[in-house]
């Protein structure tokens, strides 16, 4: 009986196996050959002599609680490599978005499944997570990565290759006090955040190591923690009965839309203020859209911008994808043509080594400047982090509105 | 004649061995021979890792008869204790390897007191009650971590909790961030000594098995009452079992987390405890083999399906499903009982 259970399971590994080593070997052909672009990808056909065909890689949580990033990541990355091979630029892409549902093995596993395809830039991992996993391993394959979302410092610490398209936690966490004071919406502040994640813990820190210089009275911190996020009657109780005029909420907008609700059961309707993680509230299934009504929000992105080049992607993300996209997509959006400026620019070429077009590229992005969706005049210094200005956002009448 | 002298009990244990060396052979050289993809390659330690937690969790289950829903939680204390171990003997101990082994000892030896401390209090009950506190303990153990700080300078280790109140020198350095787990680990684990790790593993679980006191332990799992009634002190060799499990994912844990460059508490949940329950339970109570070749079919399953893109995870569950549907099937357990037969016949004449 042990033995044909044994058996059983062999065959199962033999199968898995065998898929393994057959998706290696399709991939190996397509390394060893790398040089006629025209032949070996199927994505831009007819390409004329000239053309390099880059394989662009990224892993991003397309299943699971985080998946609403992974995707807009993904669907935005893509419309963006649709539009610049349809163009027909010298530079194209073929773009390969791996899963990694938000843990960091699965991100190394999906990182090393994309190394087997070939990839020779990365967009990094969508979270922060599993982009701290990935960025060791593209920093010690010499693979350039520029992540549209992964907002931790450790992404880019000590790794020469590794550049954010976002802005780093302590920067928003800085910034959204800043804000706050700036605009005079409130002195005496609440706090509720996360306190076993990464990114809560980031925004948490830089906000109130700048509050109190700016005046910004925190009159209630109270946490929560996974599988501990939905009941939030203590933490809204304890910021009302503190009298705080104004919640910084610095999570996710799952958790988030939990808070909203009881906060309006409660009676409780204080000005509440959000980081890039309350993007996608407005879009998440089942959420009572009224409730976010009047939540601000800092983030680089805005939706409702009359600028030419963010409306039209807007329009083409809804028609392929049917909803608004969010600062994530932006982001990724903005990752995709950073590359295909900092490619032509370096002269590199399809049939490079992903080591080459690494080192290029730290040259490119360390000097050039990019406007995108995300913000005008961007630059990264050699840390990998960028620098540009975020805006801030208020819910109004379900949509995203500027408020500046 | 001399297979006669083997007991049936001792042919299957070198079949157990039999088959984990020859699948280091082979994908040795594989290895060597640069034929395995990067994606194989990335797997072979968390592989590793996962035996182990998968054979050191059917000793509690299969062999000890106690459900353990916690077993994630001996990672987690493995995972942290080990890596804290390797970060600090960094300049101390050069090799790579020598630190390697002595983060997981350190791992297996805090996951082993705590197993111990777990199971004052409940080993000496009887029931489900111990798969609901290792259930519990699981989550103390995430949310301890989960708001744990430690850090090291040269006046040595500094601790808090809830907040980074460590009071350093400039140049100490900061191992576990609370949230943030740890980040900035030197990978040193590799596949040899994951591969050692699961044979002294095997080694001490067949050896305390066919003991008096594995004897005594099986005793307590079939009936409690008649051990009791010979004079086998119950809880002494439950508690046997259960420490050198815990021990054992302790130093899993730990070689998993050295594989990683980063890891949180949060990823040792009670997801992963049930998923090593997966293993066991697929691979057959009380059969080592059966859970070494589940854990590793399991680990790599869900990547070799990447090529199904967005319907990986429900083809995931489908085979998961056939799998246990095929075990369990008689006629097709007639057919290779009958297989084995002929050729045990065969053998035999």
């Amino acid at each position: 009986m042990k033995k044909a259970l044994s058996l059983m399971l062999a065959l199962v590994m033999v199968l898995a196996l065998v898929a393994c080593g057959g998706g290696n070997s399709s991939t190996d052909n397509g390394s060893s050959t790398p040089a006629p672009a025209e032949t070996s990808t199927p994505a831009p056909a007819e390409a004329p002599a000239g053309v390099q065909v880059f394989k662009l890689g990224g892993t991003g949580p397309l299943t699971g609680g985080a998946a609403i990033y992974g995707q807009a990541c993904a669907n935005a990355a893509q419309i963006a490599v649709d539009e610049i091979n349809a163009a027909g630029g010298n530079v194209q892409f073929e773009l390969n978005y791996q899963d990694d549902a938000h843990d960091a093995e699965k991100a190394v596993n999906a990182y090393n499944t994309l190394k087997d395809w070939g990839m020779q830039v990365s967009l990094g991992s969508v979270t922060s997570t599993p982009c701290v996993a990935t960025s060791a391993e593209t920093f010690s394959d010499r693979i350039f990565a520029l992540t549209p979302s992964a907002s931790s410092t450790a992404v880019i610490a000590d790794k020469d290759n590794q550049f954010q398209m976002c802005f780093t936690d302590p920067n928003q966490g800085s910034a959204s006090a800043q804000y706050i004071a700036d605009k005079n919406l409130a002195t005496k502040v609440a706090v509720i955040w996360k306190n076993d994640d990464v990114y809560s813990k980031g925004v948490y820190d830089t906000f109130m190591a700048a509050a109190p210089g700016l005046g910004l009275e925190v009159v209630s911190d109270t946490t929560f923690q996974d599988g501990n996020d939905t009941n939030f009657s203590v933490q809204i109780a304890d910021a009302q009965s503190n009298g705080a005029e104004l919640v910084f909420l610095p999570m996710y907008y799952t958790p988030a839309s939990l808070i909203f609700a009881q906060a309006k059961a409660a009676g409780y309707a204080p000005i509440w203020f959000g980081v890039d993680g309350m993007d996608g509230i407005l879009t998440l299934e089942g959420f009572d859209t009224s409730l976010a009504e009047g939540v601000m929000l800092l983030t680089p992105f805005n939706a409702d911008s009359d600028d030419a080049r963010t409306q039209a992607f807007v329009k083409k993300y809804q028609e392929k994808f049917g909803d608004v996209p969010n600062q994530f997509a932006a982001d990724a959006y903005d990752c995709v043509y950073a590359y295909a400026q900092a490619l032509e620019a370096s002269g590199a070429t399809a049939d490079m080594s992903a080591e080459q077009i690494c080192d290029l590229m730290i040259q490119q992005f360390t000097t050039m400047t990019f406007d995108g969706l995300t913000g005008d005049g961007m630059t990264w210094d050699a840390s990998g982090e960028v620098t540009k200005s975020p805006k801030g956002m208020i819910i109004e009448n379900g949509a995203y509105v500027g408020l500046d | 004649m001399k297979k006669l002298n083997l007991t049936k009990t001792s042919r299957n244990n070198f079949l157990t061995y039999g088959f984990v060396i020859l699948f280091y052979i082979v994908l040795q050289s594989i290895a060597a021979g640069g034929h395995m993809s990067s994606m194989l390659k990335g797997q072979l330690v968390p592989i590793c890792a996962y035996v182990v937690m998968a054979i050191s969790l059917n000793l509690t289950v299969g062999v000890l008869g106690e459900l353990s829903l916690g077993h994630a939680g001996f990672m987690s204390v493995g995972a942290f204790m080990g890596t804290t171990t390797a970060i600090a003997l960094k300049s101390v101990v050069a090799s790579p390897t020598l630190r390697l082994i002595c983060a997981l000892i350190v791992g297996a030896i805090f996951a082993g007191i705590v197993g111990f401390l777990v199971g004052i209090p409940v080993l000496r009950l009887n029931g489900d009650y111990l798969a609901i506190v290792t259930l519990a303990f699981g989550e103390i153990i995430k949310s301890i971590f989960n708001n744990l700080y430690l850090g090291l300078d040269s006046h040595g280790f500094h601790m808090s909790l809830l907040d980074n109140k460590l009071h350093m020198e400039p140049e100490g350095k900061l191992i576990i961030g609370g949230p943030m787990g740890i980040g900035g680990i030197q990978k040193i684990a590799n596949f040899t000594v994951g591969f050692g790790l699961i044979m002294v593993c095997l080694i001490v679980i067949f050896n305390l098995v066919n003991s008096r006191a594995g004897r005594a332990i099986m005793a307590i799992r079939d009936n409690r009452i008649a051990a009791e009634s010979v004079g086998i002190p119950i809880t002494k060799y439950k508690m046997m079992a259960f420490v050198t499990s815990a021990a054992m994912a302790g130093a899993a844990g730990a070689l998993f987390a050295l594989n990683f460059s980063t890891f949180v508490a949060n990823k040792f949940d009670f997801n992963t405890s049930i998923l090593v329950l997966v293993f066991v339970v697929l691979g057959g109570l009380g059969n080592m083999l059966g859970s070494i070749v589940a854990a590793a079919a399991l680990t790599i399953l869900p990547e070799a399906l990447r090529q199904f893109a967005s319907y990986r995870m429900l083809v995931y569950a489908i085979v998961l499903i056939l799998v246990m549907l095929i075990r369990n099937n008689p006629t097709i357990r007639s057919f290779f009982d009958r297989f084995r037969l002929s050729k045990k016949g065969g053998a035999e004449e």
